[in-house]
């Protein structure tokens, strides 16, 4: 941890102002997160989820798209042990953000690393990866991001339960905030040819395997193969040049 | 179903959550990736986001078929030509949004 923090020091004169930089990038993810969690909440509701479990599942689990199938499949009667395998099957992903966020971490302590994977999702992942790539970025403004997106994350599901049937769905266009987001994250990854060639590839193959394949295994699959395509297209450049 | 149940199923899903999320970091923070590794790990946001994205911009995700020049798409352009332009993360959110919400008042 005191390397990375001298590093950092020595980039950053105005250390102190990790919460504010990390505040400031988490905006978009808690404001994408509010109408995504009041649908949640909301649904939990019908499925007479008590509001207190919405907490607790918010604060246990903190991974969107594996409580909305959660709520869908109590509601469907399922049992513990399916909804805990699937739960697996689609978190699986934070497997390739986690191997991918870990160069930005290395050499920080065991325990800080645990709290931080705690906080690892598709929207924290994606914010954090940019602002590391663009350098003006440490491990304290990128646990802020995580931790304030958990926060809006679990006011915004208990919000839901509580008052979510009176508020209207996709008011302000509030639906596409996230998608906006990613928009502009991937953008902004799109270095050099390299990176437009692997995103091309990845949004053809994982459009074929989501129309073709049930699940959610195109998020995995396809994320793996574009990579590795990529990855050639990468040695292929970098001997041509 | 009970507190303990609710504890049990949130508790399952949440370990088989974390794991995922915690053994890349526990293990090889303190470890000297081989370039190889680094070079395909610098591929994996990109390629996430874009199956991520895909979805959502090119098919009826009710019915999981193909659907070109849905509404998610069609405001995805002037979304990013934004975000070209501006470089601003919290602009291009606001930019989408309401985007999107007046592209639900087109007759279409």
């Amino acid at each position: 941890m005191e390397r990375q923090s001298t590093e950092q020091s020595k980039m950053h004169p105005d250390n102190q102002l990790w919460f504010k930089d990390g505040a400031m990038a988490s905006w978009p993810i808690c404001f994408g997160y509010i109408p995504i969690g009041l649908a949640l909440g909301v649904l939990a509701n019908q499925a007479e989820i008590p509001i207190w479990a919405v907490a607790m599942m918010s604060i246990m689990v903190f991974a969107g798209s594996a409580q909305f199938i959660c709520v869908a499949m109590l509601a469907a009667g399922a049992s513990i042990w399916a909804i805990i395998f699937t739960t697996f099957v689609v978190n699986l992903r934070h497997f390739l953000m986690s191997s991918a966020v870990v160069v930005h971490l290395a050499g920080l302590n065991r325990i800080f690393l645990s709290f931080f994977a705690y906080g690892i999702t598709d929207e924290s992942f994606a914010v954090n990866m940019t602002h590391f790539r663009k350098g003006n970025w440490d491990h304290k403004r990128a646990i802020t991001v995580n931790q304030l997106a958990n926060m809006a994350w679990l006011l915004a599901t208990v919000s839901g339960a509580l008052i979510g049937q009176f508020i209207p769905t996709g008011a302000f266009g509030t639906d596409y905030a996230l998608t906006a987001m990613f928009l502009a994250l991937l953008l902004f990854q799109l270095h050099n040819a390299v990176y437009v060639l692997t995103g091309l590839t990845a949004l053809g193959i994982a459009t074929a395997w989501y129309i073709y394949i049930p699940g959610d295994s195109y998020i995995i699959g396809s994320s793996v193969i574009a990579a590795t395509i990529g990855y050639f297209f990468k040695q292929y450049r970098d001997r041509h040049k | 179903m009970s507190f303990i149940e609710y504890l049990f199923l949130f508790g399952g899903m949440g370990l088989v959550t974390y794991i995922p999320r915690w053994l890349p970091l526990y293990y090889l923070a303190h470890r000297k990736l081989p370039k190889w590794l680094i070079d395909w790990l610098s591929m994996i946001p990109v390629a996430i986001l874009c199956a991520l994205l895909a979805p959502i911009l090119f098919t009826d995700q009710t019915t999981r078929s193909l659907e070109l020049g849905k509404p998610e798409f069609l405001v995805a352009i002037p979304t990013l030509l934004f975000a070209v332009k501006t470089k601003s993360l919290g602009g291009t959110v606001l930019v989408g949004m309401g985007l999107y919400w007046l592209s639900g008042f087109l007759p279409v």
